[in-house]
């Protein structure tokens, strides 16, 4: 597998616009001879939609859901980051590079970090000029707050629905090259393979939802904007229908997969409150910029926390983390809460749960202020857990949230696929192994709007492509293997569902490979999962057809693919004998449980490459070693 | 633990878009007060599926956090259920009590034909906005951000229209089946930005002509629209879309 990053040489300020200097361009008249395909409409894939179409590039765009506007990047509360320093409080493109690649735990490549940090005030102009309405003060300009693992004020934000707002200035971008018949918008279809012609990438097969026909569509390249595989823990805060099939049948393309077991666990979620639970709801980090978070010192207290005194509150972000305080990053404030989770000092009906409180904040604000600040988010908590976050705190506790990990990539966002490109979550670029808040919605827009147009384009001007049709055997082969897949699934008939598979996966991969992980608890999960994937193939129950809509099918296609995803997710977490970020390992903590690092033996990005499945899956592993030219490694700080 | 309860519930059961339809009666026990509509749905489901008799009732969700618009149910005869400002899967079973009966039904409406079961085709509102729905900035053409100042107010009131999910509870709670409130939420939205101002004209008579053939009826100002939006959108998106309507449509200017 060769895992040529594709860095362009020179000062870490100067290798983006050295590289779009020396990109190669594809004549307006010929651009329209290409097609490209782009998978997904979040963020990504529908910021590339519309400016690869906008260029000139015939787009065929897909999307899992009955609309674009309804990718999950939509969910996104918080905010934005970028470097514009209209607060005046010091921020610069380094700086924001800087937070990025430390609140990572230097385990990404530090020239795509810096160019994301470069990009960012690009993204807030053009959604600005989209219409996109940003928070603004009195003075009419635009307003920023902050957010975790940064002392400045960076984040732009639209009151909690930043990804909302961001998300439909890309769709409306997009219908408007719909309009111009510059994109083919296919919705309710769903990528089940990559059709793979003289070792590149020239189309996928597709499933209709509604209809269950398999088709094929051919293309000049193929982006892959499909988003995170969050959902392997069967409960995160990810939508339903997040998946990682698409980017998983392309791994068994040949794609790399990179740093799988790079999991975020977000600190502030609505705790799990029964079995039948779905789904687990994010309460944006934006919220600890004024939410103070504790337990009662005492174990098992089971006072209401308004009757609990001050001087009997643990407030162990502030006592442990005096500079940062609340606003440590997530990876940090997951593992405390956990830790004193453990201790037993947890509250609530579980006890897997700790408080974030705005009593002080109200009281020095006013309700009227916190209000407008948070105002949805705290409708949206007393709306499912019947409390009034005005009169008592709130009750959180970790949830999976985001996955660093994805597709290999290099500088370009190309895979090691020749014409498969990868943008936003689905690959494993910018964020090491833990990424900041606000940093998903900069990423998404930066490679959708900003990159993926120039280097598919430095692609297409002199790849060498055979002239093909759908009838070519590759896409024979591509869509019997997808329709057999389909019908295997249907065929077992077996006595379990497939929700109670994926719980079961769900909860192997929380307690075995979640926010903690050890030697012994990862070669106890790979066996678990190779006997839960064999016991799926045996006696799984997919109700309904193949040619008609099913929901279940949909389902357990995508099971299917976790129950090998988390197997390579836990492998990779035993291989990487170290703590980096997220991935904390229980040998190595400090015993304040802070993550050490490795960087003598683990500083590289892990590239998986499949093999095959034989009750257990195969998988080579190859290295990219991360070179740090411009930043001094560090064991990071929050103090 | 909560207590746990049993409901009566009446589906709408459709095969496909060209079959009939009917209310199908399912009885749903140890439903628990914090579970969600949704939820209480999978639960019925799984049981579906463990008696195999017949096939899972399908209907639309995805975020289960009530932005991305897709849930979409008729409860009791409201779109979304009884909560003002809350989707379907906001919606959460402590609003119910045991040995309640609920009629679940799609959102129902010209311009939204079933796909099976709850499910229907919105693809229409997709069209509307496909109409003019955008401000025609290409990407890598934008001024800084802050050199367009906008009074708060302003941008606060855009924010608010801007706040649509699509969902459809509009079109499904009008009497005339209208997609006013949605088409009037947008052109709200960017009508009233410095940034949407050179295409007002165009863009409003553009999205209210598609509005009209997707089959969607007038506006007659029962304001059912705006009691059921989980957004809390004002119908004054809709007097704002038929004033610059008409303005624009009948003042012969060139659009």
């Amino acid at each position: 597998m060769n895992l040529d990053s594709k860095v362009p040489s020179g000062p870490l300020e100067d290798k983006w616009s050295k590289h779009l200097k020396d990109i190669k361009l594809v004549a307006p008249n010929n651009k329209r001879k290409h097609d490209v395909i782009v998978v997904g409409t979040g963020l990504a894939g529908g910021s590339a939609a519309a400016s690869l179409a906008e260029l000139g590039y015939n787009v065929k765009s897909f999307c899992i859901q009955d609309s674009a506007r309804r990718a999950h990047s939509i969910a996104a509360q918080g905010g934005i980051n970028a470097a514009k320093n209209y607060p005046n409080d010091g921020d610069t493109i380094w700086r924001l590079f800087y937070d990025t690649i430390k609140g990572g735990d230097y385990r990404s490549r530090e020239s795509n970090t810096y160019r994301l940090a470069q990009i960012s005030n690009e993204i807030i102009d053009q959604a600005v000029a989209q219409g996109v309405p940003f928070a603004r003060e009195y003075g009419g300009l635009l307003a920023n707050r902050s957010f975790g693992g940064a002392q400045v004020s960076r984040t732009f934000y639209a009151r909690g629905q930043t990804g909302q707002q961001l998300l439909l200035g890309a769709y409306q971008a997009m219908m408007r090259q719909v309009h111009d018949g510059k994109i083919e918008m296919y919705t309710r279809h769903e990528m089940l393979d990559l059709v793979m012609v003289g070792g590149k990438a020239r189309g996928i097969v597709t499933r209709d939802l509604v209809s269950g026909e398999i088709q094929r569509w051919m293309a000049d390249a193929v982006v892959l904007a499909t988003g995170g595989y969050g959902n392997v823990f069967y409960l995160s805060t990810n939508a339903k229908n997040s998946n990682v099939t698409a980017a998983w049948r392309c791994h068994k393309r040949g794609a790399g997969f990179a740093n799988p077991c790079y999991v975020q666990i977000h600190p502030t979620c609505i705790p799990v409150s029964g079995d039948y639970q779905s789904k687990l709801t994010l309460m944006s980090e934006s919220l600890r910029n004024d939410g103070r978070v504790w337990v009662p010192k005492k174990k098992g207290d089971d006072r209401p926390p308004n009757d609990i005194p001050e001087e009997e509150r643990y407030y162990y972000l502030e006592e442990k983390y005096p500079a940062f305080g609340n606003l440590v990053p997530r990876d940090v404030a997951s593992r405390n809460a956990k830790i004193v989770c453990d201790k037993g000092m947890g509250v609530g009906p579980t006890g897997r749960a700790v408080y974030l409180d705005f009593r002080d904040a109200i009281k020095r604000d006013g309700r009227k202020t916190i209000s407008e600040k948070y105002g949805n988010l705290f409708e949206m908590y007393e709306n499912i857990t019947g409390d009034n976050p005005y009169e008592v705190p709130m009750r959180i506790f970790p949830a999976v949230h985001y996955t660093m990990g994805g597709l290999w990539v290099d500088y370009n966002l190309m895979s090691n696929v020749p014409g498969l490109f990868v943008a936003g979550e689905a690959n494993f670029s910018d964020h090491g192994a833990n990424r900041l808040g606000a940093s998903a919605l900069m990423q998404g827009l930066s490679d959708g709007y900003f990159i993926i147009p120039y280097t598919v384009g430095n692609y297409l001007a002199d790849a060498e492509l055979d002239e093909i049709d759908t009838t070519h055997q590759a896409f024979d082969e591509a869509a019997a293997n997808a329709q057999q897949h389909i019908d295997k699934l249907l065929g077992v008939q077996g006595d379990k569902s497939v929700i109670d598979f994926h719980r079961e996966l769900g909860q192997i991969m929380w307690d075995k490979v979640g926010i903690s992980r050890n030697e012994e608890g990862l070669k106890q999960a790979i066996s678990e999962i190779q006997e839960l994937r064999e016991e799926f193939w045996q006696n799984v129950r997919v109700p309904g057809e193949a040619a008609n809509y099913n929901k279940y099918l949909e389902f357990a296609g995508r099971v299917a693919d976790f129950l090998e995803l988390g197997e390579l997710m836990a492998r990779d977490a035993l291989h990487r004998d170290e703590s980096a970020g997220c991935h904390l390992r229980e040998e190595h903590q400090s015993e304040e449980g802070e993550a050490i690092r490795n960087d003598e033996e683990y500083s590289y990005v892990a590239a998986w490459e499949f093999q095959g499945v034989n009750g257990q899956l195969q998988e080579e592993l190859h290295k990219e070693n991360l070179e740090f030219e411009f930043v001094e490694l560090k064991q990071r700080s929050y103090k | 633990m909560a207590d746990t309860f049993t409901l009566h519930l009446k589906v709408w059961r459709q095969a496909g878009p060209d079959q009939d339809g009917k209310l199908v009666d399912y009885t749903v026990d140890n439903v628990n007060e914090h579970m969600s509509f949704l939820e209480m749905l999978d639960v019925l489901n799984e049981q579906i599926v463990a008696e195999g008799r017949e096939e899972p009732i399908e209907f639309d969700y995805d975020c289960r956090e009530g932005i991305c618009g897709s849930c979409d149910l008729v409860i009791n005869g409201r779109a979304h259920g009884p909560k003002a400002m809350t989707c379907t899967c906001q919606l959460h079973m402590r609003n119910y009590s045991d040995g309640d009966t609920i009629v679940i039904e799609p959102f129902r409406a010209k311009g939204f034909p079933v796909i099976k079961d709850l499910v229907v085709d919105r693809s229409a509102f997709d069209r509307i906005i496909e109409a003019g729905g955008y401000v025609s900035v290409r990407t890598g053409a934008a001024p800084d951000a802050n050199s367009i100042p906008i009074e708060k107010s302003v941008a606060d009131t855009a924010f608010d229209y801007a706040t649509c999910i699509g969902c459809g509870a509009c079109v499904a709670a009008c009497p005339n089946s209208s997609a006013s409130l949605f088409t009037g939420a947008k052109l709200a939205h960017l009508n009233r930005l410095p940034q949407g101002e050179p295409e007002r004209k165009r863009r409003t008579v553009a999205m209210v002509e598609q509005m009209e053939k997707e089959g969607f009826g007038d506006c007659s100002n029962y304001a059912e629209c705006e009691a059921v939006c989980p957004k809390g959108i004002s119908i004054s998106a809709i007097a704002e879309m038929r004033r610059n309507y008409m303005k624009a449509a009948f003042a012969g200017e060139e659009l």
